[in-house]
């Protein structure tokens, strides 16, 4: 199958790859961070565009390389399987398949990069959910020879649910499609027209050849056509600084920082990690559930004074006056509030084997917050193939996902899930076995 | 001071550099096991990720006392530097410390040595951890593990869930979203935590660096006696690391890269003396840190193999 061979790729004959990078000391100390998310499946190069991003970012180290060569080897491959660099569980290798996300890590000079790569088919919808959760770019791979197809549109669609900011549209393989400008941009409009549909704000095409390195790294010299940046500039220099919500201050209280010794007898600190929006020393503050409001006497990081706090950053809170706040509570500003309720609307993907059931209480956490709740409502179920809304359904499957309306024990302090993923999303516990079986994405308070 | 959190400049707080992402996320993750957990422990060996796990549990509750204690599970076969280093720090920072040797339990029968040429005690381990978990107790463990460093890491949580034997078991991972972690459990399970998961080994040194963060002198190019075995520099010290017949002792300016167990930690030759010397050599280096560890090389699942008995 030619497909097979495409995706074993010997790089060491390739002259220009792994030449290096050259770090200097100060530029990596201001690199910023890019979580981005990729998805496929055996056939359409992900393995070889993830290799070719970390051999050619010299990420790959010689053991590791010669670890794989000779477990290919072993297993009768022509070449070595570049798969073999990432699927790191005997049951993965042994089956050839994936079956959780893998978490990978490369730097270049300008950017330091956290790959979530997840596996592609239906029946890891849940693991792709997981890689997406923290990702702020999504990378969906096409195959030019078969153009958009329901894999894409899934993938398309969960990128949308989970909200990921930007979204990089790989059209690989072009080096088949006789690199055509013509098929390229089929398959854009294709995919446009389809995207539509989704709020994805940013969309960037790229036609490329992982195997032979034609844009992803370097310009590609047989598509004069294409005027845009390769995939790595692209994601170096994507501007990710503005994924973060400067505007809607939240602070989720995620532990009581409390000294017993006489030195630091009146020190009283909130612990816990910026959601959104900026805490400086002096602004005033209101205290969830209680009302009480007071302004912040200081911010340290383990005793490091700061004036200012920016998400996602972890630091202590001491405030002026002595109110009574404890985990679970959410400091934010008195005339910007997130809605305190009980009842709420939320997209959930239901992530185990036992299906979730209409009436069935379960605990949720959602931010520092853990309460009960009860599935009041399934309002529909999604068909994520074709998106349309499936009415009059009793439970939720593996990997099905839903709009639920649940009410819960206590007031969750909440913002819509488009506005905050950290205040907008919970998760959802089996009582019984303790499992991580729902994952919910918050629309607004019920009516 | 320098700090990975130190704000200068009207508009510099508003830059996120990556090391500051990564210790807000390790700080949280801290932070929330001391939440939801009865009895955590920090795993503290005396290697630069734990000492680095130190440095972000101090960020986590200074002024306060670490709510957890640190826990040493001793081979025995450590480098001295390894072990006065350890010392003078729980002192320093006047946290508890909680010692578990491995020899302890092999003189009670209740872990045995690897037999054959090349004795490691990282599969005696195992049974130590395990009843050290027993004996305090212990319901979550931190451990300074990252993804980047082998394959069947790459793949755990963050809360990575044992069961009453200790076992992990990689086909049935909780899922672990946004940053929310459910630690829920029964009595007996417990958890490890690793909350530098996501960072790599160019991160932890550059976090040294910045963060000015004093770690033991092996790390460092010094003059040390190895002999050459299986095209590795192993340092020879006292009996049972004594050189093996027909092996020829050198004396070579080397650093290690990693500090674990004496008989099976390998050096590398680097005249790399300070900080930036290493941080240099990282960026250009060939061969990953774990490749120093002869214990993975045995087969292509060590780890995965060691990790479902209940190793780190």
């Amino acid at each position: 199958m030619t497909t097979e061979t495409q995706s074993k790729t010997d790089f060491s004959t390739d002259p220009n790859a792994n030449k290096g990078m050259d770090f200097s000391t100060d530029a990596y100390l201001d690199m910023d961070l890019l979580r981005f998310l990729t998805c496929g499946s055996v056939d359409d190069g992900k393995s070889t565009l993830i290799g070719r991003l970390l051999y050619d970012s010299k990420s790959i180290f010689e053991d590791q390389l010669e670890a794989a060569e000779s477990a290919s080897l072993s297993r009768g491959d022509q070449r070595m399987d570049l798969a073999l660099l990432t699927d790191g569980l005997r049951a993965e290798r042994e089956q050839g398949i994936t079956i959780d996300v893998a978490y990978r890590y490369f730097a270049t000079p300008k950017r330091k990069f956290i790959i979530a790569d997840c596996p592609g088919h239906v029946q890891y919808t849940r693991n792709m959910v997981t890689g997406a959760s923290t990702a702020n770019l999504a990378l969906i791979l096409i195959d030019a020879r078969h153009g958009v197809i329901e894999q894409t549109r899934r993938h398309s669609f969960i990128t949308s649910l989970l909200r990921i900011p930007h979204l990089v549209v790989c059209v690989n393989k072009m080096d088949l499609a006789d690199w055509s400008q013509e098929k390229y941009d089929k398959i854009r409009e294709d995919f446009e027209e389809f995207a539509a549909r989704f709020e994805i704000t940013d969309i960037t095409f790229i036609p490329m050849s992982a195997l032979t390195g034609d844009n992803v790294v370097n310009r590609s010299e047989n598509m004069d056509w294409y005027q845009g940046p390769s995939l790595l500039h692209h994601l170096e220099n994507v501007h990710i600084a503005g994924d973060r919500d400067m505007i809607d201050p939240r602070f989720p209280v995620q532990w009581v920082v409390r000294p017993q010794g006489d030195e630091h007898h009146d020190y009283r600190g909130y612990g816990g990690q910026i959601a959104s929006g900026v805490f400086q020393v002096g602004d005033e503050v209101v205290a969830l559930p209680s009302g009480m409001e007071s302004k912040i006497k200081s911010i340290d990081i383990g005793g490091d004074p700061q004036q200012f706090a920016t998400p996602p950053v972890s630091v202590s809170i001491q405030l002026e006056d002595d109110i009574d706040i404890s985990r679970g509570d959410m400091l934010c500003r008195p005339n910007n509030q997130p809605t305190s309720g009980q009842d709420i609307d939320a997209m959930v993907v239901w992530m185990a084997d036992t299906p979730m059931k209409v009436g069935k209480k379960y605990t949720i956490r959602h931010t520092s917050n853990e309460a009960r709740c009860i599935i009041k409502n399934l309002n529909y179920q999604l068909d994520i193939e074709t998106l349309h809304r499936i009415e009059d359904v009793e439970q939720l499957k593996l990997n099905e996902i839903g709009r639920i309306a649940i009410r819960t024990t206590k007031p969750l302090f909440f913002d819509p899930y488009r506005q905050c993923r950290v205040t907008g999303s919970f998760i959802i516990v089996d009582e019984q076995t303790n499992n991580t079986v729902g994952a919910a994405m918050i629309i607004g308070e019920t009516n | 001071m320098t700090s990975a959190t130190q704000q200068s400049g009207a508009h510099a707080h508003y830059k996120l550099t990556h090391l500051k992402a990564l210790e807000a996320e390790a700080i949280h993750i801290m932070r929330e096991v001391a939440a939801q957990f009865e009895k955590p422990a920090l795993m503290f060996s005396g290697g630069k990720d734990s000492i680095v796990m130190v440095a972000l549990a101090k960020k986590a509750f200074r002024p306060a006392k670490f709510p957890f204690p640190l826990l040493h599970i001793d081979t025995g076969h450590n480098f001295p530097e390894a072990l006065a280093f350890r010392d003078k720090l729980v002192d320093e920072i006047g946290e508890r410390l909680i010692v578990h040797k491995v020899q302890d339990l092999i003189d009670r029968g209740d872990a045995v040595e690897d037999p054959g040429p090349f004795p490691s005690r990282n599969r005696a381990q195992i049974p130590t951890l395990l009843d050290a978990i027993d004996k305090y107790q212990f319901d979550a463990l931190f451990g300074g593990a990252r993804r980047d460093e082998e394959k069947a890491r790459a793949k755990e949580r963050i809360f990575s869930f044992r069961d009453d034997f200790g076992q992990w078991d990689p086909k049935n991972q909780r899922p672990e979203l946004w940053n929310l972690y459910n630690g829920r459990h029964r009595m007996g399970e417990n958890i490890r935590v690793f909350p530098i998961s996501n960072w790599t080994e160019m991160d932890v040194w550059q976090y040294i660096m910045l963060e000015e963060i004093e770690i033991p002198d092996l790390y460092f190019s010094h003059k040390r006696d190895v002999v050459e075995r299986r095209g590795q520099l192993v340092p020879v010290g006292d009996a049972p690391f004594g050189p093996r017949d027909g092996e020829e002792i050198i004396n070579r300016t080397v650093r290690f890269r990693t500090v674990g167990d004496m008989s099976c930690t390998a050096a590398t030759d680097s005249p790399a003396a300070n900080l930036e010397e290493i941080v240099g050599e990282v960026a250009a280096a060939r061969a990953s840190e774990r490749g120093a560890r002869m214990d993975d090389k045995t087969n292509e699942a060590a780890m995965e193999d060691r990790k479902k008995e209940g190793y780190f």
